[in-house]
């Protein structure tokens, strides 16, 4: 190979790299990213079974109904709709009725929704960004000072 | 006093503008008294800053609550070092942290410059003194820690609970060193960009700066993720968090910029793609900086968001990286290419490794603001976390520790890949054995992971392998092989140390993955929990009272093989009234390399609670790991080569061989 052949195999090598690397990237982009929904939404919404969504809302005043275990359900609401979330394991320190959450797993046979974690992160407001985002959207947002 | 701070802090951004200009046009001109006006210029104004810092410190250790900044973020009963450390747990303070460490780089390159050619020193210092005065004014206007407060609360709001915590005392620190350690080296790409000329002499300057800034943004990686493994209670030590992924981006495209270097440094080449780099690695740390500051993601780290903070980040970054990378393609072509090598080398595995990171990077970047161009763009809110990183980054990764042993055993310019194939024949070996032994004989163990204990098998030994051969055991008498053992370069060491430490991180990361072990379940009093061959007990629970909080502790009891407590682990449920908040603080008992860790749930009424325990192998490793690496970055950093007065020497040879090209 001459000189210039070389380089040029050498290129040709880092852009197929290149390539398969961005193919890889849009292709997970596309699978693995999951979606934000409140309650409300859903209805428009197309979901396939089993597909992994995030849903967020505030939890349901009085919907907090223990099971065997560590087995919980609960609602989360957006005040328009309620979904019942089913959750097995530990809630996380700042989840109590009426705080804003988002719980991500994906809907069971039986309409139910089955989530695998359940997030009460927050920012001052005790509330996830998405969330609050969402709520001020529909209307329903109260500012709450501390 | 707080006055007095705020008055420094004004000081330094007068200081920081003349240090912008100053030596910048004397540079142009050629006037040797304003280049020299830079050094003492920078010094002082990290006087005046750390002046200021202190002010603040001061008032945080005094409570005083009048200014408003400590009355959002202490409380007159937090213990001293939270007191202490607060003063950089908030937006405000920390930004001032920030600066702080910038004019203190700033402060070392001038101290430590004198050999350095008059022009580069001085423009390397007016770029230092742009990066500086862009973030005091961003302090001064939009997040001045000293605003008061009348009239002034008796008691403060106290500090985020999870925020007090040792952690807190190391983790941003070092994370900024590394962070803001790469503006040094953004700051002579700039130079040298202003003056059209790059040598193997800029080469030897910016590597120890990278390698410094490396092995702190290392250390700050490993200690966040320590400390949100065991305050946040998951037991989890990478989320793939947005804010994670910040810090991440600038730690891998600093690692690629560490090794391309060398390759400029030894051989002349890669030129202006290390350039690029090291603008493209301290671009990312702004990035970093805007993605934590502005609000713009969820995550734990989140800040009180102000968009009008987000706006002027947003300004300073769009200035800083579009005016770079456009004088970069501006001043870039003028530059001399580097020499050409074969594909099959030391140079060629280096810039495998830099093709490989860097397009780690990409995906790292991609993943992380695609969330947001979607939102921008379609007004959908998705996430993307660990599915995807999973799918493009590993992938990435796993050819890229492969190649690892290879690299430092290949010859500059032309190697052979069968002879070192060859050296590396011990290690594949024992890389081999270490797969079938973790397949066949420990239960449960999936492809994956006796793949991943052979991957860091081969890691380890190959490391070792390159520092055997190259004191020569084997091939030559013992005593020799010891002396040569002894006389080798200090950077021959860090190399090897620190790719042992990346083995190190796999073996924790593959052990932890695939042998982790958890229960999730309500304990009463007195019931005896088996996980992984240990028994553990529960002994109820005790309410405690700490100074600004109050706990449910937790009582666990290790059992011995003859039913005995061996051990006693505690972990707690607190509650801190001032912010209503609650934390959890987990119970971890180290055994070996291995760690029992448990978190508590609620209370189900009778006593009882709910437990999650689980069982993490080599977990100690995946942070063990990275202080070796950080070990392996500072044994380079000691070598002779890069010693400050090193270059010197050489450069002034050089400097008569070779004309000033403008």
């Amino acid at each position: 190979m001459t000189r210039k052949q070389k380089r040029l195999s050498v290129i040709a090598g880092a852009l197929v790299f290149l390539g398969a690397a961005t193919a890889l990237t849009f292709y997970a982009l596309g699978q693995k990213a999951s979606y934000f929904y409140m309650p409300g939404d859903l209805q428009a919404a197309t979901l396939q079974p089993g597909q992994r969504i995030r849903l967020g809302g505030l939890v349901e005043n009085g919907s907090i109904v223990r099971g065997q275990g560590t087995q919980v359900e609960f609602g989360v609401t957006d005040s328009e709709k309620t979904v019942k979330v089913r959750y097995t394991g530990i809630l996380p320190d700042l989840f109590r009725e009426g705080q804003g959450v988002i719980t991500e797993g994906s809907f069971g046979t039986d309409g139910e929704f089955v989530a695998d974690s359940v997030l009460a992160k927050h920012d001052e407001n005790y509330m996830p960004k998405e969330v609050a985002d969402s709520l001020k959207a529909k209307g329903v947002w109260q500012e709450t000072t501390q | 006093m707080v006055e007095t701070g705020h008055f420094a802090l004004v000081l330094a951004l007068v200081l920081s503008l003349v240090q912008s200009l100053v030596p910048l046009y004397g540079a142009h001109k050629g006037d040797a008294r304003l280049m020299a006006v830079g050094g003492p210029v920078t010094v002082t104004g990290f006087a005046m800053i750390a002046l200021s810092f202190a002010a603040l410190t001061v008032a945080y250790v005094q409570s005083d609550f009048s200014v408003t900044n400590v009355w959002e973020n202490s409380h007159s009963l937090q213990p001293l070092i939270y007191k202490f450390t607060g003063t950089w747990g908030n937006h405000e303070g920390s930004m001032l942290l920030w600066v702080l460490i910038l004019s203190f780089f700033g402060a070392l390159v001038a101290a430590f410059g004198g050999n350095l050619p008059a022009t580069l020193r001085a423009n390397v210092l007016a770029v230092q003194g742009w990066i500086g005065t862009a973030f005091l004014l961003f302090i001064l206007i939009t997040s001045n820690p000293f605003a008061r407060l009348v009239p002034a609360p008796i008691e403060g709001k106290d500090l985020n609970p999870i925020l007090q915590d040792i952690g807190l005392a190391v983790h941003p620190p070092l994370l900024y060193l590394g962070y803001v350690g790469f503006s040094v080296c953004f700051s002579f790409a700039v130079a040298a960009l202003i003056e059209g000329r790059i040598d193997a002499a800029w080469a030897r300057w910016v590597r120890p700066w990278t390698l410094a800034a490396w092995v702190f943004l290392t250390g700050g990686i490993a200690m966040g993720s320590y400390w949100a493994y065991y305050e946040l209670g998951w037991g989890g030590f990478w989320f793939w968090d947005p804010v994670e992924n910040a810090s991440f981006m600038p730690w891998l495209s600093g690692t690629a910029l560490l090794h391309s270097a060398i390759v400029m440094e030894k051989r002349s080449a890669l030129k202006i793609w290390t350039l690029l780099l090291a603008i493209l690695t301290f671009s990312l740390s702004l990035l970093g900086t805007f993605l934590v500051r502005s609000g713009v993601l969820t995550s734990v780290h989140s800040f009180a968001s102000d968009p009008s903070r987000g706006v002027f980040i947003l300004c300073i970054l769009t200035l800083f990286i579009g005016g770079s990378l456009a004088l970069f393609a501006l001043r870039a072509s003028s530059l001399t290419a580097g020499g050409i090598f074969h594909p099959i080398s030391r140079e060629g595995a280096l810039v495998l490794n830099n093709l490989f990171l860097t397009t780690a990077t990409a995906t790292v970047l991609i993943g992380t603001l695609y969330p947001l161009v979607v939102e921008a763009m379609f007004g959908d809110k998705i996430s993307v976390g660990e599915p995807f990183f999973n799918l493009t980054f590993g992938p990435l990764m796993i050819p890229l520790l492969v190649v690892v042993p290879f690299g430092p055993l290949l010859a500059w310019k032309r190697g052979d890949v069968f002879a070192v194939a060859q050296r590396l024949m011990f290690a594949f070996g024992a890389a081999l054995l270490a797969v079938l032994v973790t397949f066949l004989f420990i239960d449960g163990a999936s492809v994956f992971a006796a793949l991943g204990a052979g991957l860091s098998a081969w890691l380890v030994l190959g490391a070792l392998t390159d520092l055997a051969l190259k004191a020569g055991i084997g091939n030559v008498a013992l005593d020799m092989a010891l002396r040569r053992f002894l006389g080798l370069p200090r950077s021959v060491f860090g190399t090897a140390i620190a790719h042992l430490g990346l083995g190190l991180t796999l073996l924790g990361i593959v052990g932890t993955l695939s042998f982790e072990k958890e229960a999730i379940l309500v304990m009463k009093p007195g019931q005896v929990l088996e996980i992984s061959g240990h028994s553990l007990r529960f002994d109820g629970l005790t309410p405690v009272r700490g100074p600004n909080f109050t706990e449910d502790r937790g009582h666990f009891s290790l059992l011995g093989a003859n039913g005995q407590p061996s051990d006693v682990i505690m972990s707690s449920k607190r509650f801190y009234p001032v912010r209503q908040m609650p934390t959890t603080e987990a119970g971890i008992k180290t055994m070996w390399l291995s760690q029992l860790y448990i978190s508590l749930g609620d209370e189900t009424g009778d006593g009882s609670v709910v437990v999650r325990v689980w069982w993490k192998p080599l977990v100690t490793l995946i942070w063990g790991g990275a202080l070796v690496m950080m070990v392996g970055g500072f044994v380079s950093l000691m070598d002779r080569r890069l010693r400050v007065g090193a270059p010197a020497r050489r450069k002034s040879a050089q400097a008569k061989t070779s004309p000033v090209a403008s």
